[in-house]
């Protein structure tokens, strides 16, 4: 809760560390006011997306089956693999995190270069997956062309999927920029157990990057995943 | 500073809690369980989720307020969703029996 | 026992020697020290510019479309052209003056000073608000310079993403940016509140000022997003002729307004509860007496954020949507009007048998009941099914919420402007002029609205361009009125101006008033308080021994 520090000489300890910003009385208060920061921020993320998971399940209950279809054509061993990976990547940026309360400087270099690295493989793999439906004409515009009943209903499937896995995938892009301008300070050893503030916020956006797309994969490309 | 610090095991675990249901939901999608299908597809990402929030988010050792910021948020998601597909799912129903709908 | 009265700051310089204390105001010159400040107190002023700026951008509009409509015949602009018009109106008042005026100038002001703090959570990201702002102000700038938009503020799809030849993406654009710029502050403003009050300060001793704008917060929070991804389809599908919300291809138009309107009702009440808040204030320290039924005032404020996300399909009764669900949603819409009338009631009750003076921040306190009593009344008619379909889109509309938001929302923020300004500049402002200022904004406004709900009534449609002669007086008046509101408005702009250089010195609490805000200098330190104070006494303890110990005027009869 707030400080109860009232005289600035009384609480010189925590006055004397470089990480402490000057509207805070500790650095206590000011860890819980940066996570309950970016937690307030992850909301508006969740509503963000929100709005497009909403446009989705109304038009996947109107359109049942063409949705099914549409689905067909996502591959799901890359979409599953690309789960693996991002969880993979979750547990790294954790043991960054881990890393900087163990007070292991390397090793939070080491686990934010890795989960940048996953974030690559990721990004690799959606780009493949992309160019796929580049080829297949399955990119909404002029040359979408798809076989079957109601093309046009599976343009907005394809719509919804650009745009929701290339939101997602902007955020990763953004996530990892962020990740890799930690890894300076990290190495000149500004995060130890004293002082992690920024790790644990970028950990908590990453966390919440892989939360959306736990949900992504089982709509987008489980649909149709049963034979027919 | 008193701050808890999860253990690498736990990590792990949930590391590979996590890859296991993933599997799952892939060996799932592949029968046919017709409705039942989207409802178990959600309940795992559910499951995995809050996997994800509670440890590697560390929810489960962070203070009532981060809890609730964070229900708060799905809450608000489940409204907007829950709501906007009432309206999608009575549209045209009619009480009467009036023939043409 | 008394809060740590900081009774050194009121002896250290008195208003009669002149000496000018360090402030916050002359911590720094120069351009540098304004445009990369940190201080929440620098940041208000900025946006105190800004929002000006474009409320006088949104009231030009507002002027022409006036000016149209003083004939039946369409005969000032092209039809085409008063569409853009009323869409320019729209967006620049409800997005970059409504919605931020009060948090953004208040609530960055007076925040950290009522809860004992130094400054905000985050100062930085309050200045990155600032600059967002401005940024969404210029893509709608560069929208407006090239002719517009005209969708009307909502929006609506197909016009929007597809019919429409106009600049939506660009104003689309600015709404969206300006949206981080409004979510920045409501997460600035939220943990503040929850890790930054001074010893003692707990939550039932918070001003309601407080607990208005932590509701706002929320909102903010909860609600934006999604206006900003609604906006974001629009201009994908526009761009991209995608079909999301094109009935042709199989999309769902009323989706679009779903989305839209989860936004934009929440909204209403992110500009009407800080104002709500301000009315708090000004009654209390105008009538000498603590809010009478605080707790009920505080949680009436939790209760509309909450219930405001849980009525928006009052929007769209005509639209298509579902009968059932319009049912709910009206239903649902009456129930929001609970808490907004405790709010009145609570006021009411707090004047009762106070000690009331008529200083000008009163008149617009006084004038917000009565005129936001009537907006919110007529809400709940329209809530009603029965009624929405013989009233929704004509004038009855258009004054419903005129009402509200001038009304209420810019009442609101001239008696908070005029309350405070001695504590953001340390100056007193022309009683004379001031209170006449209140009085033609209160004739002007009531001239221009009240014929609009006639109008609306008699059925004149509204963002049309031309209208039946018989409709012609009632016009006439309403466009009178307006002009007699303009003056009201801009007449603060000169005085306040004038006051910072000539205006008598207030001294630091020249109402008298009880708050933290006002146990320091007038205007504070940078770092707003030389001690942190400890907080031992409820929320406006007024008592008259108190009061006569506090104001440092005791004698002077203030604005």
């Amino acid at each position: 809760m707030a400080s109860t520090t009232m005289e600035p000489e009384a609480d010189a300890a925590a006055h004397h560390h470089p990480a402490l910003q000057h509207q805070f009385d500790s650095l206590e208060q000011q860890k819980e006011s940066s996570t309950l920061g970016m937690w307030l921020f992850l909301v508006t993320e969740i509503m963000f997306f929100g709005g497009l998971f909403t446009a989705y399940v109304v038009y996947r209950r109107t359109f049942q089956g063409v949705f099914a279809a549409a689905s067909h054509h996502l591959d799901v061993t890359l979409g599953a693999i690309n789960t693996a990976v991002l969880i993979f990547s979750s547990l790294t940026v954790a043991l960054a995190i881990w890393s900087a309360q163990m007070n292991r400087r390397k090793g939070i270099v080491f686990f934010l270069v890795l989960t940048i690295l996953l974030g690559g493989v990721f990004l690799g793999i959606k780009t493949v997956e992309y160019s796929h439906k580049f080829h297949d004409n399955l990119v909404p515009g002029p040359n979408f062309h798809f076989d079957g009943p109601s093309p046009e209903k599976a343009e907005i499937f394809f719509s919804l999927y650009f745009i929701m896995t290339g939101l997602h995938a902007l955020h990763m892009i953004i996530g990892m920029g962020v990740l890799a301008a930690l890894i300076r300070p990290a190495w000149k050893g500004r995060y130890d157990a004293s002082y992690y503030n920024p790790l644990e916020c970028t950990g908590l956006y990453w966390h919440f990057v892989d939360i959306v797309w736990i949900f992504l994969f089982p709509l987008l490309y489980l649909l149709g995943a049963h034979a027919r | 500073m008193a701050e808890h610090v999860t253990s690498r095991k736990l990590y792990f675990a949930i590391f590979a809690a996590l890859m296991v249901l993933t599997a799952a939901t892939v060996a799932v999608a592949k029968i046919d369980l017709g409705a039942l299908n989207d409802v178990v597809a959600m309940a795992i990402a559910v499951a995995k989720a809050l996997l994800v929030l509670l440890f590697f988010m560390h929810v489960r050792y962070s203070t009532r307020l981060t809890a609730l910021t964070a229900m708060g948020g799905f809450l608000w998601l489940a409204i907007l969703i829950f709501l906007t597909m009432t309206d999608y799912l009575t549209r045209g129903v009619l009480l009467d029996d009036v023939p043409g709908k | 026992m008394d809060t740590t009265a900081t009774v050194s700051d009121t002896t250290l310089a008195s208003p009669e020697t002149g000496y000018e204390r360090p402030n916050y105001l002359n911590a720094a010159y120069g351009m540098r020290s304004w445009l990369l400040t940190r201080d929440h107190k620098r940041i208000a002023i900025l946006y105190l510019i800004s929002v000006s700026v474009f409320f006088a951008l949104g009231s030009l509009f507002a002027l022409l479309i006036r000016l149209e409509l003083l004939t039946p015949e369409g005969d000032m602009v092209q039809p085409d052209t008063y569409n853009r018009l009323f869409t320019m109106h729209g967006v620049v008042m409800v997005f970059f003056f409504l919605i931020p005026a009060i948090p953004a100038v208040l609530g960055n002001f007076l925040v950290p000073l009522m809860i004992g703090a130094k400054d905000l959570a985050f100062p930085k990201l309050n200045l990155a608000s600032w600059y967002v702002y401005n940024l969404g102000g210029i893509f709608t700038l560069w929208s407006i310079v090239h002719g517009g938009v005209d969708t009307g503020w909502t929006f609506y799809a197909p016009l929007s993403t597809q019919y429409s030849n106009t600049y939506v993406i660009s104003a689309a654009l600015g709404v969206f940016i300006n949206g981080f710029s409004t979510i920045f502050t409501g997460m600035n403003f939220i943990v503040t509140i929850h890790r930054m009050r001074a010893p003692g300060m707990t939550w039932f001793r918070l001003p309601l000022f407080i607990w208005s704008h932590y509701a706002t917060s929320l909102i903010i929070v909860l609600g934006t997003p999604v206006i900003a991804i609604t906006l974001l389809l629009v201009a994908a599908e526009r761009l991209l002729h995608l079909g999301i919300f094109d009935p042709r291809l199989g999309g769902d138009p009323i989706l679009f307004q779903h989305l839209f309107w989860f936004y934009s009702h929440p909204a209403v009440y992110i500009m009407i509860l800080p104002a709500m808040g301000v009315i708090s204030e000004l009654v209390a320290a105008f009538a000498r007496k603590r809010v009478f039924g605080y707790r009920f005032v505080a949680f009436a404020s939790i209760a509309i954020a909450v219930l405001g996300f849980l009525v928006w399909g009052h929007h769209m009764f005509l639209a298509g949507q579902s009968i059932y669900l319009s049912t709910i949603f009206s239903i649902l819409s009456m129930l929001v009007a609970v808490p907004s009338a405790i709010k009145v009631f609570n006021w009411t009750a707090t004047l009762y048998e106070g000690s009331i003076s008529y200083q000008t921040p009163m008149l617009y306190a006084l004038g917000f009941i009565g005129l936001f009593t009537i907006g919110g009344l007529t809400g709940t008619m329209i809530a009603t099914l029965g009624i929405d379909v013989h009233v929704h889109d004509t004038y009855f509309i258009v004054a419903h919420f005129h009402y509200i938001m001038v009304g209420g929302t810019i009442m609101a923020y001239m008696g908070g402007l005029h309350y405070w300004w001695p504590k953001i500049s340390g100056r007193l402002y022309p009683a004379f002029l001031s209170r006449l200022s209140a009085l033609l904004v209160f004739v002007g406004f009531n001239l221009t609205f009240l014929p609009q709900f006639v109008l609306g009534y008699l059925g004149m449609p509204r963002r049309y361009w031309s209208y039946p002669p018989e409709f012609q007086v009632l016009n006439v008046l309403s466009t009178a009125g307006a002009s007699i509101l303009g003056v009201g408005y801009v007449l603060p702009l000169f005085y306040f101006i004038w006051s910072m250089r000539y205006g008598k010195r207030s001294g630091d609490n020249p109402w008298g008033a009880i708050g933290l805000e006002w146990d320091t200098p007038s205007p504070p330190p940078t770092d707003n308080f030389h001690t942190i104070p400890v907080v031992t006494r409820p929320p406006y303890a007024y008592n008259e021994q108190e009061v006569h110990d506090r104001t440092s005027h005791p004698e002077a009869r203030v604005g």
